[in-house]
């Protein structure tokens, strides 16, 4: 009875979102017999750096390790999967898990130490906050004007249809918790989503599940241009290439900054652990200097340039998209506006 | 005399128990009032909420259709950090939310919102309802839209303003404690100051109270100058009393005297001479002592309204001096005058009186054939009488008390005297802000009486 309102708000989640097993997983073996299980929409390779600290001050404590996308670890979380800690993205559909009772009050110095937008009641702590960025191929925008705002690509899409048709990549909302997220704070802070869209749907574009491979098609040329990847990601990709294939755009009409987000589930057996990573991960957020970690921290140096709302309001507000009725409506629009047929 | 307590300290004890019962009595409204204005606030938020909500209810191709207002929602994160909770139905089935959140019953009508206290999943919680009706199809849908809150942040401002106002609470008290003090220190600053009046005044200082007095101490003075009225008549009656005795006393004495005089000349037996000048002695002394008891009744009388004019004691003593010289020659006793001018401002009757007495007593402790000196000086901002005589001197005891009434020294054996003629000089000096100085005659031989007075 306590999840028959589950059941309805998914229903079409789970029908446009197949189920998706684990994409990844690693145990880190721990001296001790703990086991910290912890499930992340950050791949491995990135978040690996994290685990190796937290194991360097806690040797006691073994690390199980699973990546998951954000709907498949909302999904598990909403099933009463057990974890000790829920890494995600995807802040509205961790807000909705803490809403929801499916989280866990977790209070110490380091959380007090957040600001109030980056948690929420103690149950949801904000760890990085990472802007949506456009990914240009220098190589097939030769010659072209780099676009500022939204209105600036809109027309460089309109005045070279035949540079970019089919070589335009974005995230495919109907999969991508990130992406639905970024495409519906879009939608409430500008007009110029909606009309990008149509121009990007006439082009024939690519849709992406994932922010990685969207990097990757720029960078190996197969996109001229990738739109609303993920800013840590495509730094960081940018920084170890360095090839000077990819360049890294701000829209400066409007940006959107998510915060990465972690929740202890109810079902949670290692509070304590969970407790103490998230304690890790929130001091790294409130960190002065960048350093050596590969996801950005919350304060970020530039955050002053980006123009909007900060990074996007951890509330109810969230759960807005998250209706059923307002998702199907808002994947119907997106559908006709992506999946035209060519004239 | 036994205390009940300080009114003082009642007064601030009552007025600080008042200003307490004050103090936890706004503590306790504005803690009422704030949970109040916050469950307002939030029930305001709410009815917003539901409201944008039901305004985007429609009817499309015979279904309900709406949607969610991105506002409707953010508008709550306004109260505080609350968890949200709705739902929307249409008739008997759940469009969308969650479908086991309470719907308040008792619906309003279309169009009026509904409050209600409930507990959903463990936590109270505010729901707001407004129900509207939409044309699905053919037939009219009744569709509730419900919103739902928990109340943390209600709570969370009314117990920070709750704090606050305890705070303030607190600081009124021990502002309103300061001030009770300063309160009953000055209403009770009248009675303070009539003390102070009354007992600043001098031992026969009986006049009555005139001062301005608060309507509360006015009784209390009245009764006060009655009081001193009453005392000051009887005091004048027995002075009264004892001057009329004298007088009546002194007159058949100077008969008595008069018929003795004559009886001596006339009789010719030596003891009766003898008995004879005895009771002439003994009349004299009585008419002395009645003399004196008039001396003193005069002084109390004339010292509570004492007339100034100005005095030579050169020439008062001098005068003194020739009244005395009589009573002198009859014991060989020789009186020496050494006067200055020395001006000072009095009665003069008193101030003969004074000299008088102490003159008197001089030649009646002095053996015969002996010199009682008198000498008048001006000394700074003094003028003196000094009266030395060759007399046995004070003798032991304190020289002081022999200013007291009907008190004598303790080497007067054998000679007649009231007592009275020290007492009378000082209460005259005393009139007249001086003093009278007792001490022992040169070379440590005799008496000096000096009577001392402010020069005018």
């Amino acid at each position: 009875m306590r999840h028959a309102c589950l059941a309805i708000l998914l229903s079409l989640w789970a029908a446009a979102a197949p189920a998706q097993e684990i994409e990844a997983h690693r145990y880190y073996p721990g001296t001790g017999e703990r086991v910290l299980r912890v499930l992340s929409t950050t791949d491995l390779e990135v978040f690996e750096p994290y685990l190796l600290a937290f194991q360097a001050a806690r040797p006691e404590i073994s690390i199980d390790y699973s990546v998951a996308s954000s709907a498949e670890l909302h999904r598990a979380i909403r099933d009463g999967a057990v974890y000790d800690l829920a890494l995600s993205s995807a802040m509205d559909l961790q807000f909705q898990l803490a809403n929801d009772g499916l989280a866990r009050r977790y209070r110490s110095d380091a959380t007090a130490a957040l600001p109030d937008w980056a948690r929420w009641r103690d149950l949801i702590f904000a760890f990085t906050a990472e802007p949506a960025v456009v990914v240009l191929s220098t190589e097939r925008l030769e010659g072209l004007p780099l676009p500022r705002t939204r209105q600036d690509l809109i027309s460089l899409l309109r005045d070279h249809p035949d540079r970019f048709r089919g070589a335009i990549g974005t995230y495919d909302v109907r999969d991508s918790g990130l992406g639905y997220l970024y495409a519906t704070q879009e939608d409430r802070a500008t007009d110029a989503y909606w009309r990008l869209t149509e121009v990007m749907g006439r082009l024939d574009p690519q849709l992406y599940c994932c922010s990685g491979q969207m990097i990757d098609d720029v960078s190996a040329g197969r996109l001229a241009l990738a739109y609303n990847v993920l800013g840590s990601y495509a730094t960081d990709r940018l920084a170890r290439e360095s090839g000077g294939r990819l360049q890294i755009l701000r829209m400066q009409d409007f940006g959107n900054v998510m915060l990465r987000t972690a929740i202890i589930p109810a079902t949670a057996e290692e509070v304590e652990a969970a407790g103490a990573l998230i304690d890790m991960l929130t001091r790294l957020g409130l960190r002065d200097e960048p350093g050596d970690w590969p996801l950005p921290p919350l304060g970020q140096p530039d955050a002053g340039t980006t123009t909007g709302f900060g990074p996007i309001r951890l509330g109810p507000a969230l759960m807005v998209y998250l209706d059923p009725l307002n998702r199907r409506a808002f994947l119907t629009e997106w559908e006709n506006a992506m999946e035209q047929r060519q004239p | 005399m036994t205390g009940t307590g300080s009114i003082g300290r009642r007064l601030t004890l009552l007025l600080a128990g008042v200003a307490a019962l004050l103090s936890v009595l706004s503590w306790g409204m504005v803690t009422m009032l704030a949970r109040q204005a916050a469950e307002r606030t939030q029930d305001n938020v709410l009815a917003a909420s539901v409201t944008a909500i039901a305004e985007t209810l429609r009817s499309e191709q015979g279904e309900v259709r709406l949607e969610l207002p991105y506002s409707a929602f953010s508008m709550l994160g306004a109260i505080g950090e609350d968890r949200v909770f709705y739902t929307v139905t249409a008739g008997d089935r759940t469009l969308t939310g969650y479908a086991d959140l309470p719907v308040p019953d008792g619906r309003g009508g279309p169009g009026r919102i509904v409050f209600a206290t409930g507990t959903y999943r463990g936590e109270a919680i505010r729901i707001a309802s407004v129900t509207r009706v939409v044309l699905a199809g053919t037939s009219p849908v009744p569709v509730t839209v419900t919103v739902a809150q928990t109340r943390d942040g209600v709570g969370t401002i009314a117990a920070d303003l709750s704090q606050l106002a305890a705070i303030l609470a607190v600081a009124f008290f021990v502002v309103a404690v300061g001030l009770s003090a300063i309160a009953a220190r000055t209403s009770l600053r009248p009675l303070k100051e009539l003390t102070a009046a009354v007992s600043r005044r001098g031992p026969s200082d009986l006049r009555p109270l005139r001062r301005a007095a608060p309507s509360e101490l006015a009784p209390l003075m009245g009764a006060l100058n009655r009081l001193m009225d009453r005392l000051n008549l009887s005091l004048r009656r027995s002075e009264d009393f004892i001057a009329e005795a004298a007088h009546r006393v002194r007159t058949p004495l100077a008969t008595v005297r008069t018929q003795a005089e004559i009886a001596l000349r006339s009789v010719t037996d030596d003891a009766d001479k003898q008995r004879l000048r005895q009771m002439i002695r003994a009349v004299d002394e009585s008419s002395r002592s009645a003399g004196q008891l008039l001396d003193h009744a005069t002084v109390a009388f004339r010292a509570d309204d004492l007339p100034r004019a100005p005095v030579d004691l050169a020439d008062l003593a001098a005068r003194t001096v020739a009244a005395l010289e009589p009573t002198a020659a009859m014991k060989e006793i020789r009186l020496q005058l050494d006067a200055v001018p020395a001006q000072v401002s009095g009665d003069p009757v008193l101030l003969d009186s004074a000299l008088r007495n102490v003159l008197d007593n001089a030649i009646k402790y002095s053996p015969e054939d002996t010199v009682v000196h008198l000498q008048v000086m001006s000394i700074a901002h003094e003028a003196r009488i000094a009266v030395t005589d060759q007399g046995p001197g004070l003798g032991e005891g304190p020289a002081r008390a022999l200013t007291e009434r009907f008190r004598r020294g303790s080497n007067t054996e054998g000679i007649v005297g009231s007592g009275l003629g020290l007492t009378i000089a000082e209460e005259v000096l005393r009139a007249h802000g001086g003093r009278l100085d007792l001490g022992a005659g040169e070379r440590g031989k005799g008496t000096c009486v000096t009577l001392v007075l402010p020069s005018s």
